[in-house]
Protein backbone atom coordinates (compact mmCIF):
# COMPACT_ATOMS: atom_id res chain seq x y z
CA UNK A 1 0.00 0.00 0.00
CA UNK A 2 1.19 3.67 -0.93
CA UNK A 3 2.29 6.10 1.50
CA UNK A 4 -0.40 7.96 2.82
CA UNK A 5 -0.01 11.04 1.12
CA UNK A 6 -0.08 12.89 4.60
CA UNK A 7 2.66 10.86 6.15
CA UNK A 8 4.84 11.74 2.80
CA UNK A 9 4.02 15.81 3.01
CA UNK A 10 5.52 15.65 6.81
CA UNK A 11 8.60 13.27 5.79
CA UNK A 12 9.06 15.59 3.07
CA UNK A 13 8.52 18.38 5.13
CA UNK A 14 11.69 17.36 6.95
CA UNK A 15 14.07 16.10 4.53
CA UNK A 16 13.58 19.94 2.84
CA UNK A 17 14.08 21.47 5.95
CA UNK A 18 10.56 23.25 6.20
CA UNK A 19 10.67 24.78 9.99
CA UNK A 20 7.26 26.54 9.93
CA UNK A 21 3.84 25.37 9.04
CA UNK A 22 0.76 27.58 8.46
CA UNK A 23 -2.28 26.63 8.25
CA UNK A 24 -6.20 27.06 8.31
CA UNK A 25 -7.49 23.78 8.77
CA UNK A 26 -9.91 21.55 6.71
CA UNK A 27 -10.45 17.84 7.39
CA UNK A 28 -8.72 16.66 4.68
CA UNK A 29 -5.40 18.52 6.35
CA UNK A 30 -6.33 16.47 9.77
CA UNK A 31 -3.50 13.80 9.95
CA UNK A 32 -0.93 16.23 8.46
CA UNK A 33 -1.68 19.13 11.05
CA UNK A 34 -1.35 16.75 13.70
CA UNK A 35 2.09 15.49 12.40
CA UNK A 36 3.86 18.67 12.73
CA UNK A 37 2.34 19.89 15.85
CA UNK A 38 3.66 16.77 17.17
CA UNK A 39 7.11 17.41 15.42
CA UNK A 40 9.16 19.84 17.80
CA UNK A 41 11.29 21.23 14.86
CA UNK A 42 8.45 22.42 13.31
CA UNK A 43 6.56 25.12 14.44
CA UNK A 44 2.85 25.30 13.81
CA UNK A 45 0.68 28.19 13.17
CA UNK A 46 -2.51 28.07 13.48
CA UNK A 47 -4.07 31.13 11.22
CA UNK A 48 -6.91 33.32 11.34
CA UNK A 49 -7.19 33.59 7.50
CA UNK A 50 -5.15 31.95 4.53
CA UNK A 51 -3.61 35.52 3.66
CA UNK A 52 -1.55 35.45 7.02
CA UNK A 53 0.11 32.21 5.29
CA UNK A 54 1.62 34.25 2.60
CA UNK A 55 2.99 36.90 4.75
CA UNK A 56 4.19 34.30 7.80
CA UNK A 57 6.04 32.20 4.64
CA UNK A 58 7.63 35.27 3.07
CA UNK A 59 8.28 36.40 6.87
CA UNK A 60 10.11 33.44 7.41
CA UNK A 61 12.06 33.44 4.50
CA UNK A 62 13.25 36.71 5.01
CA UNK A 63 14.61 35.60 8.57
CA UNK A 64 16.53 32.40 6.56
CA UNK A 65 13.76 30.25 6.66
CA UNK A 66 11.20 27.62 5.04
CA UNK A 67 8.03 27.56 5.42
CA UNK A 68 4.88 26.01 4.01
CA UNK A 69 1.09 26.91 4.11
CA UNK A 70 -1.90 24.74 4.13
CA UNK A 71 -5.88 25.44 3.55
CA UNK A 72 -9.16 24.44 2.22
CA UNK A 73 -9.40 25.07 -1.22
CA UNK A 74 -12.19 27.70 0.01
CA UNK A 75 -9.06 29.91 1.60
CA UNK A 76 -7.40 30.42 -1.41
CA UNK A 77 -9.71 33.48 -2.08
CA UNK A 78 -8.35 35.12 0.71
CA UNK A 79 -4.46 34.51 -0.66
CA UNK A 80 -4.93 36.28 -4.06
CA UNK A 81 -3.68 40.29 -3.58
CA UNK A 82 -0.82 39.11 -1.14
CA UNK A 83 0.38 36.00 -3.19
CA UNK A 84 0.53 38.93 -6.37
CA UNK A 85 1.50 41.54 -4.59
CA UNK A 86 4.00 40.04 -2.18
CA UNK A 87 5.06 37.26 -3.46
CA UNK A 88 5.33 37.55 -7.15
CA UNK A 89 6.72 41.15 -7.02
CA UNK A 90 9.14 40.22 -4.65
CA UNK A 91 9.38 36.48 -6.12
CA UNK A 92 9.44 35.12 -3.00
CA UNK A 93 9.30 31.64 -3.11
CA UNK A 94 5.97 29.81 -1.49
CA UNK A 95 4.56 26.38 -1.19
CA UNK A 96 0.98 25.86 -0.59
CA UNK A 97 -0.87 22.44 0.17
CA UNK A 98 -4.52 22.73 -0.93
CA UNK A 99 -7.01 20.48 0.12
CA UNK A 100 -10.18 20.60 -2.35
CA UNK A 101 -13.83 21.02 -1.99
CA UNK A 102 -16.61 21.58 -4.12
CA UNK A 103 -14.97 18.58 -6.97
CA UNK A 104 -15.75 14.84 -6.99
CA UNK A 105 -18.17 14.17 -4.91
CA UNK A 106 -19.04 17.02 -3.02
CA UNK A 107 -22.24 17.20 -1.24
CA UNK A 108 -22.26 21.01 -0.13
CA UNK A 109 -23.19 23.41 -3.42
CA UNK A 110 -21.63 26.33 -1.77
CA UNK A 111 -18.57 24.45 -2.46
CA UNK A 112 -18.90 24.15 -5.97
CA UNK A 113 -17.77 27.46 -7.58
CA UNK A 114 -14.58 28.36 -5.31
CA UNK A 115 -13.77 24.82 -5.83
CA UNK A 116 -14.02 25.11 -9.81
CA UNK A 117 -12.35 28.33 -9.85
CA UNK A 118 -8.98 27.46 -7.45
CA UNK A 119 -6.79 26.27 -10.19
CA UNK A 120 -7.65 29.26 -12.86
CA UNK A 121 -7.26 31.74 -10.21
CA UNK A 122 -3.53 30.56 -8.94
CA UNK A 123 -2.59 29.76 -12.45
CA UNK A 124 -3.78 33.34 -13.57
CA UNK A 125 -1.41 34.48 -10.78
CA UNK A 126 1.61 33.11 -11.85
CA UNK A 127 1.98 30.17 -9.72
CA UNK A 128 3.02 26.31 -10.97
CA UNK A 129 -0.22 24.50 -10.09
CA UNK A 130 -0.33 20.09 -9.08
CA UNK A 131 -3.36 19.04 -8.85
CA UNK A 132 -3.19 15.38 -7.80
CA UNK A 133 -5.42 12.70 -7.14
CA UNK A 134 -3.32 9.13 -5.65
CA UNK A 135 -0.56 9.35 -2.71
CA UNK A 136 1.99 8.15 -5.28
CA UNK A 137 1.37 11.57 -7.21
CA UNK A 138 0.97 13.42 -4.30
CA UNK A 139 4.20 12.60 -3.18
CA UNK A 140 5.70 13.03 -5.92
CA UNK A 141 4.55 16.79 -6.70
CA UNK A 142 5.28 17.71 -3.13
CA UNK A 143 8.75 16.58 -3.08
CA UNK A 144 9.15 18.17 -7.14
CA UNK A 145 7.02 21.20 -5.74
CA UNK A 146 9.18 21.83 -2.43
CA UNK A 147 12.37 21.95 -4.86
CA UNK A 148 10.66 24.31 -6.98
CA UNK A 149 9.64 26.92 -4.90
CA UNK A 150 12.55 26.88 -2.79
CA UNK A 151 15.30 26.62 -5.10
CA UNK A 152 13.67 28.47 -8.24
CA UNK A 153 12.11 31.07 -6.44
CA UNK A 154 8.65 29.51 -7.33
CA UNK A 155 5.06 30.00 -6.16
CA UNK A 156 3.57 26.83 -5.96
CA UNK A 157 0.29 25.06 -5.06
CA UNK A 158 -0.44 21.16 -4.91
CA UNK A 159 -3.92 20.69 -5.00
CA UNK A 160 -4.89 17.44 -3.18
CA UNK A 161 -8.23 15.88 -5.30
CA UNK A 162 -11.28 15.20 -3.46
CA UNK A 163 -11.04 11.82 -5.12
CA UNK A 164 -8.13 10.76 -2.96
CA UNK A 165 -9.62 12.81 0.95
CA UNK A 166 -12.80 11.55 0.03
CA UNK A 167 -15.54 13.90 -0.55
CA UNK A 168 -16.18 15.42 3.40
CA UNK A 169 -19.73 13.40 4.19
CA UNK A 170 -22.86 15.46 4.46
CA UNK A 171 -24.28 16.35 8.14
CA UNK A 172 -27.23 14.20 7.06
CA UNK A 173 -25.26 11.46 6.31
CA UNK A 174 -23.72 11.44 10.43
CA UNK A 175 -25.95 13.62 12.26
CA UNK A 176 -28.34 10.84 14.25
CA UNK A 177 -31.13 12.89 13.61
CA UNK A 178 -31.94 15.71 10.80
CA UNK A 179 -34.93 17.98 10.56
CA UNK A 180 -35.46 19.85 7.83
CA UNK A 181 -37.53 23.16 7.87
CA UNK A 182 -37.55 24.73 4.22
CA UNK A 183 -40.49 22.54 3.58
CA UNK B 1 -5.27 64.03 27.89
CA UNK B 2 -3.55 66.76 25.15
CA UNK B 3 -5.69 67.16 22.09
CA UNK B 4 -2.04 67.99 20.28
CA UNK B 5 -1.26 64.74 18.36
CA UNK B 6 2.66 63.54 18.07
CA UNK B 7 4.44 64.34 15.26
CA UNK B 8 5.73 61.24 13.32
CA UNK B 9 8.83 61.55 11.96
CA UNK B 10 9.98 62.72 15.28
CA UNK B 11 8.17 59.54 17.07
CA UNK B 12 9.76 57.02 14.56
CA UNK B 13 13.16 59.05 15.27
CA UNK B 14 12.57 58.68 18.52
CA UNK B 15 12.06 54.87 18.00
CA UNK B 16 14.65 54.30 16.14
CA UNK B 17 17.09 55.70 18.74
CA UNK B 18 16.13 52.48 20.59
CA UNK B 19 16.18 49.43 17.88
CA UNK B 20 19.32 48.33 18.57
CA UNK B 21 20.04 45.44 16.33
CA UNK B 22 16.26 44.73 15.54
CA UNK B 23 15.12 43.89 11.78
CA UNK B 24 12.53 46.45 10.99
CA UNK B 25 9.73 45.58 8.21
CA UNK B 26 7.48 48.24 7.01
CA UNK B 27 3.96 48.52 6.41
CA UNK B 28 2.52 49.84 2.81
CA UNK B 29 2.21 53.63 2.96
CA UNK B 30 3.58 56.24 5.02
CA UNK B 31 5.16 53.90 7.61
CA UNK B 32 7.67 52.63 4.71
CA UNK B 33 8.63 56.82 3.92
CA UNK B 34 8.88 56.77 7.55
CA UNK B 35 11.20 53.98 7.85
CA UNK B 36 13.75 54.92 5.23
CA UNK B 37 13.49 59.06 6.52
CA UNK B 38 14.34 57.53 9.88
CA UNK B 39 16.82 54.94 9.89
CA UNK B 40 17.40 53.28 6.17
CA UNK B 41 19.73 50.12 5.84
CA UNK B 42 19.52 47.03 4.55
CA UNK B 43 17.87 45.18 7.62
CA UNK B 44 14.63 47.04 6.73
CA UNK B 45 11.78 45.36 4.31
CA UNK B 46 9.33 47.96 2.68
CA UNK B 47 6.63 46.26 1.66
CA UNK B 48 5.09 48.81 -1.40
CA UNK B 49 2.20 46.26 -1.40
CA UNK B 50 0.09 43.24 0.43
CA UNK B 51 -1.74 45.52 2.46
CA UNK B 52 -2.90 43.40 6.03
CA UNK B 53 0.08 41.45 5.51
CA UNK B 54 2.80 43.35 7.68
CA UNK B 55 2.15 41.75 11.38
CA UNK B 56 2.22 38.05 9.77
CA UNK B 57 5.32 38.62 7.62
CA UNK B 58 6.96 40.28 11.04
CA UNK B 59 5.55 37.05 13.00
CA UNK B 60 7.43 34.70 9.87
CA UNK B 61 10.90 36.80 10.29
CA UNK B 62 10.55 36.53 14.38
CA UNK B 63 10.18 32.52 14.56
CA UNK B 64 12.95 32.35 11.97
CA UNK B 65 14.86 34.67 13.94
CA UNK B 66 14.28 33.90 17.44
CA UNK B 67 17.58 35.38 18.76
CA UNK B 68 17.16 38.68 16.91
CA UNK B 69 14.24 41.93 17.51
CA UNK B 70 11.77 42.04 14.99
CA UNK B 71 9.75 45.75 14.79
CA UNK B 72 6.64 45.91 12.46
CA UNK B 73 6.05 49.69 12.00
CA UNK B 74 2.81 50.08 9.99
CA UNK B 75 -0.18 52.22 9.63
CA UNK B 76 -3.53 51.81 11.05
CA UNK B 77 -5.19 50.63 7.93
CA UNK B 78 -2.63 48.13 7.28
CA UNK B 79 -2.77 46.99 10.97
CA UNK B 80 -6.44 46.89 10.36
CA UNK B 81 -6.71 45.04 7.39
CA UNK B 82 -5.08 42.51 8.68
CA UNK B 83 -6.63 42.25 12.05
CA UNK B 84 -6.70 38.68 13.31
CA UNK B 85 -3.00 38.94 12.84
CA UNK B 86 -2.57 39.82 16.43
CA UNK B 87 -4.78 36.40 17.66
CA UNK B 88 -1.94 34.33 15.44
CA UNK B 89 0.59 36.08 17.29
CA UNK B 90 -0.58 36.02 20.71
CA UNK B 91 -0.91 32.14 20.30
CA UNK B 92 2.71 31.77 19.28
CA UNK B 93 3.90 34.34 21.69
CA UNK B 94 7.61 35.20 20.11
CA UNK B 95 9.25 37.01 22.83
CA UNK B 96 11.25 38.97 20.11
CA UNK B 97 8.59 40.27 18.08
CA UNK B 98 7.55 44.61 18.45
CA UNK B 99 4.20 45.72 16.82
CA UNK B 100 4.33 49.33 16.55
CA UNK B 101 1.08 51.23 14.59
CA UNK B 102 1.51 54.97 13.61
CA UNK B 103 -2.29 55.48 14.17
CA UNK B 104 -3.13 58.49 12.25
CA UNK B 105 -6.89 57.77 12.49
CA UNK B 106 -6.75 58.14 8.18
CA UNK B 107 -5.81 56.22 5.21
CA UNK B 108 -2.64 58.31 4.33
CA UNK B 109 -2.31 57.36 0.23
CA UNK B 110 -5.67 57.27 -0.87
CA UNK B 111 -6.84 60.62 0.02
CA UNK B 112 -7.14 60.93 3.51
CA UNK B 113 -10.34 59.22 4.23
CA UNK B 114 -11.21 58.51 7.91
CA UNK B 115 -10.61 54.86 9.47
CA UNK B 116 -12.25 52.83 11.76
CA UNK B 117 -9.73 53.86 15.06
CA UNK B 118 -11.19 58.13 14.30
CA UNK B 119 -14.64 56.14 14.69
CA UNK B 120 -13.69 55.09 18.47
CA UNK B 121 -12.31 51.15 16.77
CA UNK B 122 -8.85 50.75 19.99
CA UNK B 123 -6.23 48.96 17.99
CA UNK B 124 -4.26 48.31 21.61
CA UNK B 125 -7.87 47.08 22.90
CA UNK B 126 -8.33 44.76 19.89
CA UNK B 127 -4.57 43.35 20.27
CA UNK B 128 -4.92 43.09 24.20
CA UNK B 129 -8.12 41.38 23.62
CA UNK B 130 -6.45 38.93 21.24
CA UNK B 131 -4.12 38.10 23.82
CA UNK B 132 -1.01 40.27 23.28
CA UNK B 133 0.72 40.93 26.66
CA UNK B 134 1.94 43.99 26.07
CA UNK B 135 -0.03 47.09 25.00
CA UNK B 136 -0.81 50.43 24.97
CA UNK B 137 -1.94 53.39 23.42
CA UNK B 138 0.73 56.42 22.94
CA UNK B 139 -0.73 59.99 23.26
CA UNK B 140 1.74 62.67 24.30
CA UNK B 141 5.59 62.66 25.23
CA UNK B 142 5.11 60.73 28.18
CA UNK B 143 3.38 58.18 26.90
CA UNK B 144 6.26 57.68 24.30
CA UNK B 145 8.41 56.82 26.97
CA UNK B 146 6.72 54.59 28.68
CA UNK B 147 6.52 52.84 25.23
CA UNK B 148 10.34 52.77 25.22
CA UNK B 149 10.96 51.77 28.87
CA UNK B 150 8.57 48.93 27.80
CA UNK B 151 10.61 48.18 24.89
CA UNK B 152 13.01 47.38 27.18
CA UNK B 153 11.39 45.96 30.37
CA UNK B 154 8.01 44.54 29.40
CA UNK B 155 6.81 41.45 27.95
CA UNK B 156 6.82 40.74 24.00
CA UNK B 157 5.00 40.45 22.06
CA UNK B 158 4.26 43.93 21.95
CA UNK B 159 1.46 46.37 20.33
CA UNK B 160 1.66 49.93 20.58
CA UNK B 161 -0.78 52.29 18.75
CA UNK B 162 0.49 55.70 18.69
CA UNK B 163 -1.71 58.64 17.91
CA UNK B 164 0.19 60.79 15.22
CA UNK B 165 -0.92 63.99 13.26
CA UNK B 166 -2.67 62.83 10.10
CA UNK B 167 -0.31 65.10 8.18
CA UNK B 168 1.85 63.76 4.88
CA UNK B 169 5.05 62.86 6.17
CA UNK B 170 8.30 63.70 3.98
CA UNK B 171 8.61 61.65 1.16
CA UNK B 172 12.11 59.59 1.39
CA UNK B 173 11.41 56.55 -0.88
CA UNK B 174 12.98 53.48 -0.79
CA UNK B 175 13.79 51.27 -4.18
CA UNK B 176 10.65 49.72 -5.60
CA UNK B 177 12.50 46.94 -6.66
CA UNK B 178 11.13 43.77 -4.47
CA UNK B 179 13.70 41.08 -5.46
CA UNK B 180 16.40 43.76 -4.47
CA UNK B 181 14.85 44.92 -1.23
CA UNK B 182 14.36 41.18 -0.60
CA UNK B 183 17.62 39.76 -1.11
CA UNK B 184 19.20 43.07 0.16
CA UNK B 185 17.92 42.29 3.43
CA UNK B 186 18.85 38.69 3.48
CA UNK B 187 22.11 39.17 2.68
CA UNK B 188 22.63 41.40 5.59
CA UNK B 189 20.74 38.66 8.16
CA UNK B 190 21.74 35.73 6.85
CA UNK B 191 25.33 36.96 5.06
CA UNK B 192 25.83 37.01 1.29
CA UNK B 193 26.41 32.93 0.69
CA UNK B 194 23.52 32.11 2.88
CA UNK B 195 21.12 34.42 1.14
CA UNK B 196 21.89 33.72 -2.40
CA UNK B 197 23.00 29.94 -2.22
CA UNK B 198 19.83 27.93 -1.42
CA UNK B 199 20.07 24.42 -1.37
Amino acid sequence: MAEPWTTAAHRLFKKHNIRTVGYVPDAGLTELIKSCHADNDIKSVVMTTEEEGIGLSSGAWLGGEKAAVLMQSSGVGNTVNAIASIVSSCQFPLFMIVTMRGQYGESNPWQMPMGQAVAPVLKSLGMHVFEVETDDEAAEAIEAGLKMAFVSNAAVAILIGQKLIGAKSFIADVAEEVINVDN
Amino acid sequence: MSTTKLNRSDVLNKLMEVRGNALAIAGLGSPVWDLAASDHQPENFYNWGGMGCAISMGLGCALAQPKRNVWVITGDGEALMGVGSFATVANQRPDNLVIIILDNEHYGETGMQKTHTSGGTDLAAMAAGAGIPTTMTVHNDEDLKNLINALKTSPLPLVASIKVENTKPKLVLPSRDGVYIKTRFRQAVLGSTAALHVT
